[in-house]
């Protein structure tokens, strides 16, 4: 890794490090007694690690010219391998609170370990470590290639990737030790946002940079929908974030909105997380990873613009609908409904689109489980949508909303969409990237697939089942006209979809390490790989490659 | 643009764009389909209809109020005045009658123990349980022992008032910390707790004799202003039965020794601002109730 940097390079990481040191230190003096020490001596630590780390390899010999003639993998390389950690993590913690769900006492009677700590550790591991790491590394990987440049240097991508790991540290550990705003997917305080904040506009500037160095005359789509992702975060995260800690020694603060203001610019936040986090970046993926691995051409160049433009218009206004009957103004509403069900148009052109990518590849679909993840990934991504803009339906709403539907109606997009078509890029990236033949082994490949979806399918069914007889529960009056159930009597019919749930869970996670241990062995145990020697991948070769390992 | 050429995909027979962007990736030039633009406008008409009937759009500091004249306010209003219409019925009866007068109509009692139901398992389960037979530190309220008296009259009083609770005029109880605030020395906290276990475990063999007669007579100097000579308790002050076989905190031996040692003081909430008087009724009857059918 260092050795691929130049002299330069090594004294601006050495630099950088140091500056993030530094800070770490004024943290540990100005926020003593607080969480906020804690976390100023991890960033302390951390740099010295870097620095130590570079400083022990900055005399081995300068790279050589040759370097800049094939694409910089490195970085993407380095954000596999943990986004891959972090879905082992946030998979296993978010299994161990659907547990505790059922079974309160599961907490051990810690409070590092109760739900409303760990529930954000999951979500932050999974959307953020996971999913985030996959996208960066993917990024990096597919802006490379469709645009036929090299990335400008080869600091930055290094700054993005651990800086942002750094982001996902101080986030999981602040809420293992209490500190949290209270957003829901914007928990961190206000120093690891600010962090996030220069983390992420040099991403931004990075993407910026790179595409201005294209060979190619257009942007591929992919790259869109990954410039949408980078921008249109930068904006939510600052906005929602706005807040004046208590003092700049005290990791608490307060939030510059207040009221149904708050809940508003929350939910703006909450459902463009979902919109441009979880769908703009994983289509990015998909546009890429997809056709390449199907050897097929995208159905339909146009249906992409419509789409695209589609998704990142109505997106916008859909918030609202987080907030159905509440103290926030009616029009507000309607607009979030009117706008919900709108989008359902451009996100099944969407996901018609990649399916109908596959039309003469389905021989492959059948033989090969990378494609099926992205092909199933692309189904769960049409019901998903479907199904958010028929809960956005206030009448719909009323029903499912506080419900377990809910949390069902997420997991379907989280497990069957997101996940799924992580898993798929990133097994077919490794071979790729590590220049091997195929992935270590293709029936593991095969085993994660199924233990994914049918992870994903009990869990979705029992979350709609609970969600659904929650929420007719707690509408049900008697003859007296009074309610019918108390609180209590709802948990009790619930009871046995939280058990389903957790095996659901269960199932994913062992499939997530599987997919891990698999990937780890890709890299560990090198292959035949004479014959990969190509910068770019070969598509048809690698799908013949691993229809011969299936059969 | 100029130097691609024209590239028709074999499988499908369209064109592709014409670029093709490394590793083979393409694009084609597929139409978008007609039912694309169908279903676009379709939701969009829907979108367009429904802003003119229901609130919609702002307008600086007002917004356009549809022709429906819908309000999600005015609807919840009108539905709860609806809804309570509908109850009045029994509402009405339940809030004006006397508990003896409640008591004796089956079909009143039936909404009790429904309504009741619910309203017990949303607000006082809790701490009293599911089947209100309470738990370490929650009275059970299916038993004939009443810490504040359990007339109807007095049951409701004490949820509306609560222990030792925010309430201008809450019951106020609290059982001295003997040991722990050096009333009594560690050997005689022994004797009073010994001579308390054998009132409800007369024929108890686990205890020092030697320690219940002296025991005896620390309780008269001591206890008995509270709990009564007879120790069976004072509904003025919340003094518990120490007699029977109903405890709060547990009747063994150690949990009445650490009782007398570090004292007690128990909490409920007052409930006068929280729930109605009719609901607060409703519960008086519905404990009172539990306990006739109970064991």
């Amino acid at each position: 890794m260092i050795a691929q940097l130049t002299v330069i390079e090594r004294q601006r990481a050495i630099l950088i490090s140091v500056a993030v040191a530094i800070c770490g230190g004024l943290i540990v003096i100005v926020g003593r007694g607080d969480p906020m020490g804690i976390h100023g001596a991890l960033i302390f630590l951390v740099a010295f690690l870097m620095i130590f780390r570079i400083g022990a390899n900055y005399y081995t010999p300068a790279p050589s010219e040759d370097r800049l003639a094939s694409y910089y993998d490195d970085p993407s390389k380095v954000g596999i391998v943990l986004s891959m950690a972090w879905a082992v993590i946030g998979l296993a913690v978010g299994d161990w609170v659907a547990w505790q769900l059922a079974y309160p006492d599961l907490t051990f009677g810690q409070a590092w370990s109760s739900f409303g700590r760990l529930r954000p550790v999951h979500t932050t591991s999974v959307i953020f470590g996971f999913g985030g790491n996959a996208l960066i590394a993917t990024s990096f990987y597919v802006m490379q290639r469709t645009s036929r440049a090299r990335l400008p240097d080869q600091v930055t991508p290094w700054f993005v990737v651990f800086g942002y790991n750094l982001f996902c540290l101080l986030a999981v550990t602040g809420y293992l030790m209490g500190v949290t705003q209270s957003k829901e997917y914007a928990e961190p305080e206000w120093y690891t946002d600010l962090w996030l904040v220069v983390v992420w506009v040099t991403y931004f500037v990075l993407y910026l940079r790179t595409l201005a160095r294209r060979k190619e005359p257009h942007i591929y789509v992919s790259n869109w929908y990954y410039m949408a992702f980078i921008l249109v975060v930068a904006i939510l995260h600052i906005v929602n974030n706005l807040a004046v800690p208590v003092s700049l020694g005290h990791a608490k603060s307060y939030s510059a909105f207040s009221g149904v203001q708050d809940a508003m610019t929350q939910w703006w936040y909450g459902h463009n997380a979902v919109a441009f986090f979880l769908t703009a970046g994983f289509l990015g993926m998909m546009y890429y990873f997809l056709p390449m691995r199907a050897g097929r051409p995208i159905y339909s160049y146009r249906m992409s613009i419509i789409s695209f433009w589609g998704i990142t218009f109505f997106y916008m206004w859909a918030g609202s609908h987080h907030l159905h009957f509440t103290a926030l103004p009616q029009w507000v509403q309607t607009l979030g409904m009117t706008f919900s069900l709108m989008l359902l148009i451009p996100s099944w052109a969407s996901a018609g689109n990649v399916l109908l990518t596959l039309n003469g590849a389905w021989d492959k679909v059948r033989d090969d489980a990378t494609l099926r993840f992205m092909m199933v990934a692309g189904v769960f991504y049409g019901l998903t949508t479907f199904e958010g803009s028929f809960m956005a339906i206030r009448s719909v709403n009323s029903l499912s909303h506080y419900t377990d539907w809910t949390i069902g109606h997420v997991h379907a997009g989280a497990l069957g969409w997101v996940a799924m078509i992580t898993f798929g890029s990133i097994y077919a990236c490794v071979p790729w990237l590590w220049k091997r033949e195929r992935m270590y082994s293709p029936r593991l490949v095969e085993a994660h697939f199924w233990l994914a979806l049918s992870g994903s399918v009990i869990y979705v069914f029992a979350m709609w089942n609970s969600g659904i007889v929650q929420g007719l529960m707690w509408r049900t009056y008697n003859e007296s006209g009074t309610l019918a159930y108390s609180f209590v009597d709802t948990l009790i019919a619930m009871h046995p979809y939280y058990i389903a749930r957790a095996v659901g869970g269960l199932l994913f996670l062992i499939g997530g390490c599987l997919g891990a241990y698999n990937i780890w062995m890709t890299i560990r145990v090198p292959g035949a790989s004479a014959s990969r020697t190509s910068d770019v991948p070969e598509p048809a070769v690698v799908g013949a490659g691993a229809l011969q390992a299936a059969e | 643009m100029g130097v691609e050429q024209q590239d028709r995909d074999s499988y499908t027979g369209y064109l592709t764009t014409g670029h093709e962007w490394g590793g083979g990736l393409k694009e084609l030039n597929t139409p978008v389909p007609r039912v694309l633009y169908f279903f676009l406008t379709l939701a969009f008409l829907f979108s367009v209809g429904y802003w003119v009937l229901m609130p919609a759009w702002p307008l600086g500091v007002t917004y356009t109020k549809g022709l429906l004249g819908i309000d999600q306010r005015k609807l919840v209003a009108a539905s709860l005045h609806e809804a309570a219409l509908e109850r009045s019925v029994w509402s009405r009866r339940i809030e004006t009658e006397d508990f003896a007068e409640i008591q004796s109509d089956p079909g009143l009692m039936n909404v009790v123990r429904e309504t009741g139901r619910t309203l017990f398992g949303n607000n006082c389960a809790a701490c009293h349980g599911v089947d209100a037979k309470g738990g370490p530190g929650f009275p059970n309220l299916t038993t004939t022992s009443w810490l504040w008296g359990g007339k109807p009259e007095e049951i409701f009083n004490t949820i509306r008032v609560g222990v030792n609770s925010a309430h201008p005029d809450t019951h106020v109880s609290q059982m001295p910390a003997f040991g722990h605030d050096q009333m009594l020395a560690r050997q005689d906290v022994l004797k009073v707790a010994s001579f308390v276990y054998s009132l409800s475990h007369p024929d108890a063999k686990d205890i020092d004799p030697a320690r219940v007669e002296p025991g005896k007579a620390l309780f008269a100097a001591n206890c008995v202003a509270c709990h009564g000579s007879d120790a069976k308790g004072n509904p003025e002050v919340g003094a518990p039965n120490l007699t029977d076989r109903y405890w709060i905190y547990g009747g063994d031996f150690d949990t009445i020794d650490t009782t007398v040692w570090g004292g007690r003081q128990g909490h409920m909430p007052t409930w006068e601002d929280r729930l109605s008087k009719l609901d607060r009724k409703i519960l008086t009857l519905y404990v009172v109730d539990k306990r006739m059918v109970g064991p």
